[in-house]
């Protein structure tokens, strides 16, 4: 039924790039039934006190107001989870077991392939065809891939120095908070989501109170999360209730949620934050190819990516044909409604966002970058921004310092390791030799050679320096969601050692 | 299958079916053999005859070697990432679920296997062991290393290529999933002999495995005659005259199931029952020698007798017959001649003894004790429903005599104390041990012989060892920040 008017709004839509208050009114009880707070045992609807707005960056006008959870909210959700760990089926099912929910959720997933998407793009402002075909198979993808892992997480069993059995047994940590970031909603779900219930943990179809969604601000919400205590403080306040906090954000609140979470109970926390990704064209590069590549690399997802190579490094030699050609490329760059076949670019996904990326810009013109083309909105309604591009940027500027997380390219010449940030980086070169050494120079959690965002589920991804800690994906995504317990028994009379 | 008067009871599934499936299965057809010769394969149950099977040779191996090794150079298998081969496994995970009653029918009929079991559990489970190596298609991971001078080294494990594989016949379907689960994750490409005495469940299989979308000539199955005695040497020294190919091996044992004086009478009892009755004897890992400590043993000897008793040895469609018929009549002809050995050797027959009826190789479940160690009950494998029971005094000593025997593939343990478990499972040289249980399998949790029991792991992450070669790359690297 969902999909039914979506697609009809979809094909309005397609005529007018301007939504009606009227023709929305149809879906705004289908987005009510996904936008839950603190769905527990009871029925999806709880009464709900107060609502925030949630946005079409197209238009800056309201799709539907979705609960706002505080608090208190989360306190719920928190218990639910709690007890589901403690009292319910979810970390005593065989791993088979979960890794058979995992599937059909992916599966599940697949089915409502377009919905989701459909409901990514209007909110955010990615592009249809972004969502649709790679974003949602992507989140399929990953729950699939970690289904995978559940019934392979294996401990060790150690050779110790004296007639013991030592194993190490890694057990699900408990109850995970996670704080989901706006700009790939669902794929950070996937990301954090996926490996926490492969683990056996549950999260503030599944067994009630597994997962718990709860909608709400960063402040209220989003601190209580992280500051959480545990809620049952009779049982267990003389025991570490274990939570786990999984962050993905701006550097800004990542330093607050790691202050909450130790000040709290010194809950395990996993930050994916910001970044100034370098991009690095070397004198060997194939230009074109490299123009490409390098202008993917920042305007992906409207620039509104942690990894975004924000700062193109390119050498002298071959600078003037690089700037030149990545000019062309940001002029052609197409600007407009996301459903719309062909655009490549949505609108920012709020007008906080949009009016941070005026700013930046209005710093790199003040700060004498050179403007080649861009600067300024596009068009009269909505979050739209002009794919812009600057050149002769230097170090210490504002745009080249700051994530602006925004359609603003600054091209450099060469120079890598000087940003606080460390999240990833690109290289474009064909020598052996310069691959090899960039790729260990470069402090960044992920180097990209001659490709940019590759995001294979089983790839490994976080950040060096203030980008954050821990990582994401991959196996290494599980250390974040067990715990190892060694459990040491002596031997008598060993047969070996 | 729905029989042709459209009932599916199993009463009546006495009738012998329409087999759908007796032909090779190469390159994604199936074939008649190229000299067109057949060969029976027998209803145990009842000495019938089920089908004609087609009989391969050596030239229909060729053929299928060719198939599978252009599979492998030039298909796409190898070259999927292994995402998407666990797609194509997990959907042939699928149809097995949905073919459950038609691949448990089949193991019945051709190999006497209780259907119950084969619907509850034998099948069920190899759709699982599908999925777990479908889940670990794309997590095989080669490592970074940390090299003592200016170079850079990684380990890329890559699909070895085509591999052979040939099956037994005690448990025909999950033998064969066993092994071409964890090649196809891999991404080689393969030729399999099913044992001649059971061939029908694997080109049932294969026919779902086509249907899954497994590419042609990645999967091929050459049905035909063994011609062998002491397969697992021949095997090898065929190898190695041959072109050195690597082989693994997953051979016989004589397991031994200890039982301390502080087991429960009881589930002791049952464990040694189970673990040397099930499947009619006819298991590799069976616990064909029961060490059982003095203190228990008067009690234990008496529970075992009277618990054997209840033992229903009839028509593997019966849902109340715990043990159906041995394979063929070879083996029972071996099996039967063993117990002979065994009176005539002085040990003291508890029970059982004797062939059970006289229509199919059905014999009853014998117990012997007072068998001497170097008995030949106690050191050949019977493979059939026989046990032998020996007494023991202390840990030592059973540590001792478990061990002696030229196989290693299993024991099991069964006692409360702590100390006495971690003892015996660290001394006794066996690919696996359980304790306080059976015949526990599961698709995490590798197993394989020691000694003569052969190399090699099924099941688990090790499995995948058979089919992957590890090859090393190194390169100079010139200023690296670290080392």
């Amino acid at each position: 039924m969902a999909a039914r008017r979506i697609s009809g709004f979809i094909s309005r839509s397609l005529s007018s790039s301007i939504a009606s208050p009227g023709r929305t009114c149809n879906l705004r009880s289908e987005i009510q039934r996904f936008s839950t707070a603190a769905a527990l045992q009871e029925p999806i609807t709880p009464p709900v006190r107060k609502t925030f707005p949630a946005f079409d960056p197209r238009t800056g006008e309201v799709i539907a107001n979705v609960a706002e959870g505080d608090a208190e909210d989360i306190n719920r959700a928190v218990s639910a989870a709690r007890k589901a760990f403690d009292e319910g089926p979810w970390p005593k099912m065989t791993a088979y077991e979960r890794s058979c929910v995992l599937l059909r959720f992916a599966d599940l997933v697949e089915k409502h392939n377009d919905e989701l998407a459909a409901l990514e793009s209007w909110n955010n402002g990615k592009t249809y065809e972004q969502a649709a075909k790679s974003e949602v198979p992507m989140l399929a993808r990953l729950f699939r891939y970690y289904a995978g892992w559940a019934d392979k997480i294996h401990g060790l069993t150690v050779p110790a120095d004296g007639p013991y059995h030592v194993q190490t047994l890694h057990e699900p940590i408990g109850v995970a908070g996670q704080i989901i970031p706006w700009n790939f909603p669902l794929l950070m779900f996937a990301w954090k989501v996926g490996p926490a219930l492969a683990c056996g943990n549950t999260i503030a179809g599944l067994p009630p109170g597994v997962l718990n969604v709860v909608s709400g601000f960063g402040p209220t919400a989003g601190a209580a999360l992280a500051s959480h205590m545990d809620v049952d403080k009779v049982r267990y306040s003389h025991v570490n209730p274990c939570i786990i906090i999984a962050f993905t954000g701006s550097t800004e609140t990542g330093k607050i949620v790691q202050e909450l979470a130790a000040k709290s109970n010194l809950k395990a926390v996993t930050l994916e934050l910001g970044g100034k990704s370098p991009f690095i064209v070397c004198e060997d590069a194939d230009i074109d190819k490299a123009v490409e590549l390098a202008h993917f690399a920042l305007f992906f997802n409207q620039g509104q990516c942690c990894c975004a190579g924000s700062r193109t490094f390119v050498h002298e030699r071959v600078h003037e044909e690089f700037l030149e050609k990545s000019k062309a490329r940001a002029l052609r760059r197409t600007v407009g409604d996301p459903f719309q076949k062909g655009i490549e670019q949505g609108p920012q996904i709020d007008s906080e966002q949009f009016e941070k990326i005026l700013r930046y810009i209005k710093s790199g013109v003040e700060s004498n970058a050179t403007l080649e083309c861009g600067g300024d909105r596009f068009g009269s309604k909505g979050f739209y921004v002009q794919p812009t591009v600057f050149s002769n940027v230097k170090d210490d500027m504002l745009i080249a310092k700051d994530e602006i997380f925004g359609p603003v390219q600054s091209i450099l010449k060469f120079k890598a390791n000087a940003t606080r940030y460390g999240l990833a980086a690109g290289v474009f070169t064909q020598n052996l030799d310069t691959a090899n050494r960039l790729s260990r120079a470069l402090r960044a959690g992920t180097v990209w050679v001659n490709c940019f965002d590759v995001f294979d589920a089983a790839i490994p991804f976080g950040g060096y320096k203030m980008s954050g800690i821990g990582r994401e994906k991959g196996i290494y995504s599980l250390h974040n969601y067990l715990q190892v317990k060694a459990v040491v028994t002596a031997l008598k009379n060993p047969a070996w050692l | 299958m729905v029989m042709a008067d459209g009932s599916t009871s199993s009463e009546n599934y006495k009738r012998i079916p329409n087999i759908g499936f007796t032909n090779l299965f190469i390159n994604g057809d199936f074939v008649h053999s190229i000299s067109g010769k057949t060969f029976e394969t027998i209803d145990p149950s009842t000495k019938q005859v089920i089908a004609n099977i087609a009989q391969g040779d050596k030239e229909d191996v060729d053929l299928a070697v060719k198939a599978a090794r252009q599979a492998f150079d030039d298909g796409c298998w190898p070259r999927m990432p292994g995402y998407m081969r666990g797609k194509i496994m997990n959907k042939f995970a699928d149809l097995i679920d949905e073919n459950i009653e038609e691949l448990a029918l089949l193991e019945t009929l051709d190999a006497g296997k209780v259907f119950s079991f084969e619907t509850t559990v034998d099948i069920p489970s190899i759709s699982k062991e599908l999925r777990y190596f479908a889940g670990a298609a794309d997590k095989i991971h080669g490592k970074t290393l940390k090299l003592s001078s200016e170079f850079q080294g990684y380990t890329l494990l890559e699909p070895i290529g085509v591999v052979g594989l040939i099956i037994p016949w005690n448990f025909p379907s999950a033998m064969f999933i066993l092994k071409c689960a964890p090649a196809l994750a891999a991404g080689c490409t393969m030729v399999v002999k099913p044992a001649e005495q059971a061939p029908l469940p694997a080109l049932y299989l294969a026919h779902l495995a086509k249907l899954a979308g497994i590419p042609d000539g990645v999967l091929n199955v050459v049905t035909g005659l063994g011609h062998i005695a002491e397969v697992g040497r021949r095997i090898m020294q065929a190898s190695a005259t041959s072109n050195l190919k690597t082989v693994s091996l997953e051979l016989g044992g004589k397991s031994p199931l200890i039982i301390f004086d502080d087991a429960d009478v009881d589930q002791a009892a049952d464990l040694a029952l189970f673990g040397s009755l099930a499947n009619k004897g006819e298991i590799c890992v069976c616990s064909s020698r029961v060490f059982v400590q003095e203190g228990i043993y008067d009690e234990l000897m008496k529970k075992l007798v009277e618990k054997a008793k209840t033992w229903i040895v009839g028509d593997p469609f019966d849902p109340s017959t715990c043990q159906g018929p041995q394979v063929d009549k070879k083996q029972y002809e071996r099996v039967l001649s063993y117990i002979d050995h065994g009176k005539r050797e002085g040990a003291t027959l508890l029970i059982g003894g004797k062939p059970c009826g006289d229509e199919g190789y059905f014999i009853e479940p014998t117990i012997f004790e007072n068998v001497a160690d170097d008995s030949l009950i106690a050191r050949d494998e019977i493979f059939g429903p026989v046990m032998a029971v020996m007494k023991f005094k202390t840990v030592e000593e059973v540590i001792k005599r478990g061990n002696a025997t030229s196989y290693g593939l299993a024991a099991g343990i069964v006692t409360n104390d702590l100390n006495i478990a971690n003892r015996v499972s660290r001394s006794i040289r066996a690919g696996i041990v359980w304790i306080n249980c059976y015949h526990n399998f599961d698709s995490g949790c590798p197993i394989g012989g020691y000694k003569m029991s052969g190399f090699g792991k099924d099941h688990g992450m090790e499995a995948l060892q058979k089919y992957i070669k590890t090859k090393a790359v190194v390169t100079p690297i010139y200023d690296s920040p670290w080392l």
